[in-house]
């Protein structure tokens, strides 16, 4: 009975005490909803936000620079870049443009994998359903083919410049060697992708190239020494990459998964290596710097040091 | 209590002065060495296992098993063969069968520049590559474009019931270059 009657105190008491935990919410309730219509008017001051972006983006050149190195994705890229190494009539833009071309690849090539089946019976059938009755299926591998081709320009293009300007030299000879893997890498993306509608010029096309792979050094049947390392049709370098000695069903799915996951995913990695290295290999090699008479400052130090890249020595 | 105490803590101090007054080099090398010892031990675990497991990866791109056409397999008897130039086992086994009128062989029908199938055409009598041009004669020996020798030709038998039994894995290769000549062996065709 003493046990109830304490119950009963307890229960006057929690009675009480919740009528006044109840004012204090709505007074509560009512405040947190004040405070969030002011927040709502200016958004970038909530916490939320700030734990998603943590810098302020204003116009200075701290927050800028803040604004480049926490960034997952920009932080490959320099914070700052010299305004003449950026022209386009030095750079011509062939490496943004083969980037951007490879993300267009991507999401063209993800899509295309939705309706293409990548057996003997059903890979050429899928071509024509593409071709002809998917939803821009047509417009979908025009694309995925015209930007494969225009990668390939553009990879070129882009070795050709930086061979012509000299920026393979010291300290970028790391980062020359990186662009040769990739564009390796883009050939084989795109010799790879070749055999995938399984019509006849794709096929001769692989026939032709992987022949050639018979005549590799020591681990061809039919190249310089292949035979003293016991090499035959149906265990050298060509087996391995047709899975069989000659071109059929598992040539097709070894293309495809070398086309569509190894390859570009060895690439992905390569050219992460790629973008950042030209960051910390000084930037995009260029002319040396010009400054603008009005950015000229007085006599910070006595006498302004030009970094001069020396790829332009 | 105090005393064992007391009798630590000189010990403790006795020993303290020394240790940094000489830093006991032989003691601090003999543990650096096992420590390298078995750090070495556990490096070449992980490496021994990482290599052993990449020699398996190259392993799994060799399949045991092929669903590949037989390169063993029967073409009938001579008799069903008529002069010329015979397109029968093309599609299925990628031959010619060529009967002249002393003897019959088969042609793998390879290029020998980079491996298509080259196609009979009867109206100019001769073999002709669609890839790069290269052509060759009712005999399969090149004599345009960029093959560099003739057709090879597979190993041909007769089996005990007098037909004919072609293995498209053993070839017969003729090559001038290399100064090489295996058209007459036995086995790179028959008498009739």
């Amino acid at each position: 009975m003493p046990e109830e009657n304490g119950s009963g105190k307890e229960k006057t008491g929690v009675l009480e005490k919740a009528k006044d935990s109840a004012a204090a919410l709505r007074e509560t309730i009512t405040e947190k909803a004040k405070q969030q219509a002011v927040e709502l008017k200016e958004p970038e001051k909530t916490q939320l936000y700030r734990s998603i972006f943590r810098v302020k983006h204003d116009e200075e050149p701290r927050n800028r620079a803040l604004s480049v190195l926490s960034n997952v994705f920009f932080h490959l890229h320099p914070a700052k870049v010299n305004r003449d190494a950026t022209k386009y009539n030095f750079t011509w833009g062939m490496g943004g443009i083969t980037f951007y071309l490879f993300v267009v690849l991507t999401f063209t090539g993800v899509l295309l994998m939705f309706y293409y089946h990548p057996t003997k019976v059903q890979a050429f059938r899928d071509i024509l359903y593409l071709e002809n009755d998917v939803p821009f299926g047509k417009l979908l591998r025009n694309m995925h083919r015209w930007a494969a081709h225009l990668m390939i320009i553009a990879v070129w293009l882009h070795m050709f410049r930086v061979f012509m300007t000299g920026s393979y030299k010291r300290p970028r000879e790391f980062n020359w060697c990186v662009g040769v893997l990739l564009m390796v890498l883009t050939m084989l993306l795109s010799f790879t992708g070749y055999l995938l509608p399984d019509d006849q010029l794709g096929f001769w096309a692989v026939t032709v190239g992987t022949n050639m792979a018979r005549a590799t050094p020591l681990l061809g049947n039919e190249g310089p020494f292949g035979a003293q390392m016991g090499m035959t049709p149906y265990n050298d370098v060509r087996f391995a990459l047709l899975g069989g000695s000659i071109v059929d069903a598992n040539a097709l799915l070894r293309a495809y998964i070398w086309h569509c996951i190894a390859i570009p995913l060895i690439a992905a990695i390569f050219m992460g290596v790629h973008f950042w290295r030209v960051r910390k290999d000084g930037g995009i090699s260029g002319p040396a710097p010009v400054m603008l008479e009005s950015e000229i400052k007085e006599e910070r130090s006595p006498r302004p040091v030009v970094l001069r890249p020396s790829g332009m020595g | 209590m105090s005393e064992g105490k007391s009798g630590e803590t000189t010990s403790a101090q006795s020993k303290a002065p020394a240790a940094s007054a000489s830093p006991a080099p032989d003691a601090k090398e003999a543990a650096n060495a096992v420590n390298i010892r078995r750090r070495r031990l556990v490096w070449a675990c992980i490496w021994g296992y990482l290599g052993v497991n990449f020699l398996m990866f190259l392993r799994f791109f060799f399949p045991r098993a092929l669903y590949e056409p037989n390169t063993v397999f029967d073409i009938g008897f001579p008799s069903d063969f008529a002069l010329g130039i015979d397109q029968r086992f093309l599609m299925t086994n990628r031959v010619w069968v060529v009967r002249e009128p002393d003897r019959l062989f088969v042609i793998f029908a390879r290029c020998t520049h980079l491996g298509c199938t080259p196609e009979w055409k009867p109206a100019e009598n001769k073999f002709k590559c669609p890839c790069h041009g290269s052509g060759y004669d009712s005999e399969g020996v090149n004599f345009e474009g960029p093959a560099p020798r003739p057709m090879d030709r597979s190993f041909v038998q007769l089996d005990p019931t007098g037909k004919i039994t072609v293995d498209t894995s053993r070839l017969f290769v003729d090559d001038p270059r290399a100064g090489v000549n295996h058209f007459n062996d036995p086995g790179a065709f028959l008498n009739v």
